[in-house]
């Protein structure tokens, strides 16, 4: 290695990656196996005191998704990551690491929808309350601080698409109440936006999306920007106190600046379990050595489709932060120079009809509700995934009767605006 | 040298090279990093000589507890600090008045005394501060990434096996 600081492409396909020790495998094995052999048992006790780097159980952690963890981390920029079953179990285990019962986190109101049922629903449960803000107002997150309020979650590039948020303004304000900004980097991707660079203190994935990139494995990461103090803040006593689980070890003083990382595995995920497959780790490592030149693919194509559909007669309106004139264009252009996602929503002028006809007369737009695939995806959401809602909390949400949801896919993009323009003509 | 941003390379060469390192500061707490630090460099074939007044003359990890570095009989090649970074000028002092100089003083993860270090450095002394060499030995060998961390290195070589078994690395890569 003669590159100091390897570039991102270099990262993608190499960073956790080295031949495998005991074979020379070039590509990552599947160690496609439930538990570790100890080399004595006094091996073994050091695994279990984590006084030793290695391997016990596949629900702690696992050879193949180590490799997807160092390639994540290295790619954010970040000290370490910890590689789970899905995205949703990214933020369920960076919450149980940072919550007590009775204390608050601030998330942005426009979120993937699943996080919002995640933060109004299931965490009630737990006695974990989120508090709503505006990303399109920063100041509204410091209105929303209280003395129980713990962390602040936002997404880089916001769900259902075209809105990019001003993260450093955000972070200025978890920095001035010291407590740890989180962001979902899902949409972007580390190739458009690195959330540490402009103040994030963890970074969420569901590599389900971009990072695996072919629509076929859940999985989720989250990462450690290392840049929390943990030690001595009685605030995250899974930090900062003397831990039951490892005979009164303090895991902030331990593990420096990847002691979030180690207590997601070693406290949330040992005793939560939801645990990433080994084979799914492998197909998404293997999706993240090609993601910069999807990612761009993604951006490039996303770019002509808005444009297209910006000047086509049954169109609204097309909202895509690549556009010029666009309200979040400016915000696109700091953050996200290469390109700004390829997931937005579009309106049409037809209304509710409009929307199912196109979703129906879509022959290469696949109807479904997911996004970063390599192909190109379609949702009309007030049909599908917010059909309960009413009206009103319909529009509020940004999934009008009118609007239809796309995900732009890397097929040629003449034959992407030939499909929608059929569509739209049938 | 630059302290705040070491060159891999100068930090494989110190772990390469050195064999007989006092450890100040050691604890016999199994929960202590430096506990875990003499644990997993003694691992490694280090020889570790503990140091540590409330301690002396007992033995930890088979290792036999020493008061300071004075007591020591015959040459160390690296002092490896775990006190705090107050403590690490007198330490290093300590250390640079031994009849035969150490190689390296390490100071550990969170500890820096940049003054201390200048001393040892106008010696011939080499320094690092606010390292672990647990980490650092993890890092190199590749061990570290099996718990999910960011090791900066990136290597078409294959790491080479520590032996007996299947989980350990060496840093001879």
């Amino acid at each position: 290695m003669s590159a100091k600081h390897p570039g991102f492409s270099t990262l993608a396909i190499h960073a956790g990656a080295s031949p495998d020790a005991a074979t020379g495998a070039r590509a990552t094995p599947i160690y496609q196996t439930s538990s570790f052999v100890f080399d004595d048992v006094d091996h073994a006790a050091s695994l279990f005191g984590l006084q030793a780097f290695g391997n016990i159980y596949t629900r702690i952690g696992n050879p193949t998704n180590a490799v997807l963890e160092e390639r994540v981390a290295a790619l954010e920029g970040g000290t370490a990551a910890l590689a789970v079953a899905s995205g949703h179990a990214a933020e369920f285990l960076t919450f149980h690491c940072l919550l007590q019962p009775g204390d608050e986190f601030i998330a942005a109101k426009k979120l993937y929808g699943g996080s919002i049922n995640q933060f109004n629903n299931a965490y009630k449960n737990f006695g974990w309350n989120v508090v709503w803000a505006d990303s399109d107002e920063p100041a509204s997150f410091e209105a929303a601080l209280t003395e129980r309020t713990k962390a602040i979650f936002i997404e880089s590039i916001a769900n259902p698409g075209g809105v990019i948020v001003d993260i450093e303004a955000i972070a200025k304000i978890a920095k001035k109440a010291n407590i740890p900004l989180i962001v979902d980097n899902t949409m972007a991707s580390p190739y458009l936006i690195k959330p540490f660079a402009f103040g994030a203190d963890i970074v969420i994935h569901s590599a389900t999306k971009f990072l695996g990139g072919h629509g076929n494995s859940i999985g989720g990461l989250l990462v450690d920007g290392g840049s929390f103090n943990w030690v001595g803040d009685k605030r995250y006593p899974m930090l900062s106190a003397p831990r039951p689980e490892y005979n009164g070890m303090v895991l902030g003083e331990t593990f420096g600046n990847f002691a979030f990382a180690i207590a997601a595995r070693v406290l949330s995920l040992r005793d939560l379990g939801p645990a990433l497959s080994p084979f799914n780790a492998f197909l998404l490592l293997t999706g993240i050595e090609t993601l910069p030149l999807r990612m761009q693919r993604h951006c490039d194509n996303a770019l002509q489709v808005a444009t297209h559909l910006s000047t086509h007669s049954a169109i609204d309106w097309v909202n895509y932060p690549g556009l010029p004139g666009d309200r979040y264009h400016n915000l696109a252009k700091r953050y996200s120079p290469k390109g700004a996602g390829a997931v937005f929503t579009i309106g049409l002028k037809g209304g509710y009809a409009a929307g199912v006809k196109l979703v129906s007369n879509l022959k290469l737009f696949s109807h479904l509700a997911n996004i970063g695939d390599t192909r190109s995806l379609v949702i009309h959401p007030a049909s599908t995934t917010h059909k309960q809602l009413t009206d009103a909390q319909k529009t509020a949400a940004g999934a009008g009767p009118e609007v239809v949801r796309l995900s732009i896919g890397i097929e040629d993009a003449a034959d992407i605006i030939g499909d929608l323009d059929q569509a739209l003509a049938a | 040298m630059n302290h705040d941003a070491y060159d891999d390379s100068y930090i494989r060469e110190i772990l390469k090279t050195i064999k007989r390192i006092a450890l100040v500061g050691a604890s016999s707490n199994e929960s202590r990093p430096s506990f875990i630090v003499t644990k997993y460099l003694l691992e490694r074939g280090y020889e570790i000589i503990p140091v540590n007044p409330g301690l002396a003359g007992h033995t930890l990890l088979g290792q036999t507890v020493y008061g300071s570095l004075r007591d020591i009989a015959g040459p160390l090649d690296m002092v490896e600090i775990f006190r705090n970074s107050e403590a690490a000028g007198p330490i290093t002092d300590e250390a640079l008045a031994l009849d035969e100089l150490p190689k390296v003083i390490w100071m550990q993860l969170s500890v820096r005394h940049d003054a201390a270090a200048a001393r040892a450095e106008a010696r011939g002394v080499k320094v690092v501060m606010n390292r672990c060499p647990k980490i650092e030995y993890g890092r190199m060998s590749g061990e570290i990434g099996w718990q999910g961390i960011n090791s900066r290195i990136l290597s078409s070589k294959k790491p080479t096996l520590a032996g007996k078994g299947f989980q350990k690395f060496t840093i001879s890569r």
